[in-house]
């Protein structure tokens, strides 16, 4: 077996990543994006070690948020958008959290989200856009005053300002940099000297990764430095920020990773139908998530049969034709 | 009886504002077949992109959200969130969005946030996501909208994203520099918004839809002097929403 010298001090297993790196109260940033690329298999580590008060910061996601937030294990979030595509327009944990009062929530969008992951991976203090003028993201403060105060908190939601290059009255909205505590990102490969490359879409998990203090890497596949350094066009980010990396294949179901299977309709359809009801949902908890011991037994749970149907046609990058109502 | 359904008529009522050379941005959904179908009957030279960074996919199958597998197949580029925002607002790109809402007001300001109080709210929705972005920064905004009183409303619960704000160059005085509320499409009808006052207006009623209904629908009060009825989908136009652009009946 290889032992991947260069990386040997960062691969670890999913139960290590947490234990080293997560703690009650950490700021997390979560990479993909509402049923693509979500950092599944940590997710549910996260849970399983009872992690509390987490802190998260989103632009759009949805699977890895809703079941974190299903699971108690949210105190905080900023976010843009949470949703699960066609199967949950709105993320249901996520929605009863809020209508329930369980968790402290501020709302930013999309790109206001980004802009503040880039402020935090440039150094500045602050990026700047016109979205939001008009707009009563920039009216409600969510958060209370004294989290205000707490670190890696923006003592303000946002400023407006007038753009000092034009003598006319034309103004700009600043957005506080965010550096999360830690950012879990999930990746098709790592190579073997530790680079990470991310196949299809990025979203904002380059800036997420670069404002983040320690980066947990799950991948699909770990592959030789000779093919990681062929085509370095293709590469994500290099080694120097990557704390942790652990080799967990199909470590974003039932959430989708081009090329090499698609989102899973069926799991999405029974988490819709779950998340609806407390009793079930938390006896889907107790049997996905506390009832497995490892990702293998969690996939076996999900099924040869199911694996199969979603796996990707590597041409197309996603399972052609399958049935996805 | 109609022999096609509401999200077809909408689909291509909402297509035909489409033209060749437009960068267009497709939401989820009914968007995302509108985006196609345009591009298939009306402009076949626009370019359909997401948010999530995919630019002109091929989308020969529909994407059931805008980070799907699907909208990275047959790129010209993928790439990540900054990009696509780099694109929406682009000063050489004329890029038409496509959105959805829980509620719009009669300036074309949308709430995807919230119903009830914002802190404790009756229901919760996704929130902006791209969409107070776009609409800050697209040249023009279409929002699809089931026609119901409770959804077209004169007070907003929460403006997630800017239309004409409150109407004549109240907009342009925020400092937002171009676009604003293109077209609103909805099960009954096509609105659009008068030059002057930014008000919206009746357009289009669909065949068989009255404009008393589209009224009575209506939580705020609207012009209907110009209306005439909309243009049905061509057998082509069917055919090619049934058999090219949703096969899978995904979305029809």
């Amino acid at each position: 077996m290889n032992n991947y010298h260069e990386i040997a001090e960062k691969l670890m297993s999913l139960e290590e990543a947490v234990k080293r790196f997560i703690n009650d109260g950490s700021q997390i940033a979560i990479g993909g994006f509402t049923i693509v690329r979500n950092p599944m298999a940590i997710a549910y580590e996260i849970i399983r070690q009872g992690i509390k008060d987490i802190h998260l910061v989103c632009h759009s996601h949805g699977q890895a948020l809703d079941v974190l937030i299903g699971a108690g294990c949210v105190k905080r979030l900023e976010i843009a958008y949470g949703g699960n595509g066609r199967y949950a327009p709105t993320c249901i944990r996520f929605k009863k959290a809020i209508q329930r009062g369980e968790i402290q929530f501020e709302d930013y969008s999309n790109y206001q989200m980004t802009l503040r992951f880039l402020a935090g991976a440039l150094g500045v203090p602050f990026m700047l856009t016109k979205s939001g003028l008009g707009s009563d993201l920039l009216n409600n403060e969510g958060f209370p005053q004294e989290i205000r105060k707490e670190p890696k908190v923006a003592n303000k939601k946002f400023a407006v300002m007038q753009n000092p290059f034009n003598e006319e009255d034309d103004k700009v909205v600043l957005l506080p940099a965010l550096t999360p505590d830690v950012a879990l990102i999930h990746a098709q490969y790592v190579g073997e000297d530790g680079t990470v490359r991310i196949k299809g879409l990025t979203f904002a998990d380059i800036e997420q990764a670069k404002s983040a203090d320690v980066v947990i890497v799950t991948c699909e596949e770990i592959v030789p430095r000779s093919f990681i350094r062929l085509d370095p066009d293709q590469n994500t980010l290099p080694p120097f920020f990557v704390d942790a990396i652990v080799k967990v294949p199909y470590g974003a179901h039932p959430t989708g990773c081009y090329t090499f299977y698609d989102y899973d309709p069926k799991h999405l359809n029974l988490y819709k139908k779950v998340a609806e009801d407390d009793r079930l949902f938390k006896e889907y908890l107790d049997e996905w998530v506390y009832g497995v011991s490892s990702y293998d037994e969690y996939l076996n749970k999900v099924g040869t049969e199911n694996l199969l149907k979603i796996k990707a046609n590597p041409v197309f990058g996603y399972a052609v034709g399958l049935d996805r109502k | 009886m109609a022999d096609y359904t509401d999200n077809e008529m909408m689909a291509i009522s909402a297509g035909r504002f489409v033209k060749d050379g437009d960068i267009v941005f497709a939401g989820t959904g009914l968007s995302m077949l509108a985006a196609t179908a345009a591009k298939r009957i009306y402009a076949p030279k626009a370019v359909i992109f997401f948010e999530t960074g995919g630019i002109d996919p091929s989308l020969e199958e529909i994407p059931m959200a805008v980070s799907d597998l699907r909208v990275m197949y047959g790129t010209c580029l993928n790439s990540g969130l900054i990009e696509a925002f780099s694109i929406v607002g682009h000063r050489r790109l004329h890029t038409i969005a496509f959105l959805g809402a829980a509620q719009i007001d009669q300036y074309g300001n949308l709430n995807t946030t919230v119903i009830g109080d914002y802190w404790r709210p009756k229901t919760r929705f996704s929130g902006s996501g791209g969409a107070c972005d776009v609409s800050a920064f697209a040249s023009g905004v279409i929002t699809f909208m089931q026609h119901e009183k409770r959804r077209f409303v004169e007070k907003l619960d929460y403006l997630t994203s800017v239309g004409w704000y409150k109407g004549g160059e109240s907009r342009r005085n925020l400092g937002l520099q171009r676009g604003g509320a293109l077209a609103v499409v909805t099960n009954l009808c096509v609105m659009r918004f008068d030059d002057t006052t930014k008000e919206m207006y009746l357009a289009e009623y669909y065949p068989g839809i009255t404009v008393d209904r589209i009224v009575e629908n209506t939580g705020f009060p609207i012009d209907v002097s110009r209306a005439r009825e909309a243009e049905p989908p061509s057998a082509e136009d069917l055919r090619i929403l049934r058999e090219e652009v949703d096969p899978q009946r995904l979305i029809l």
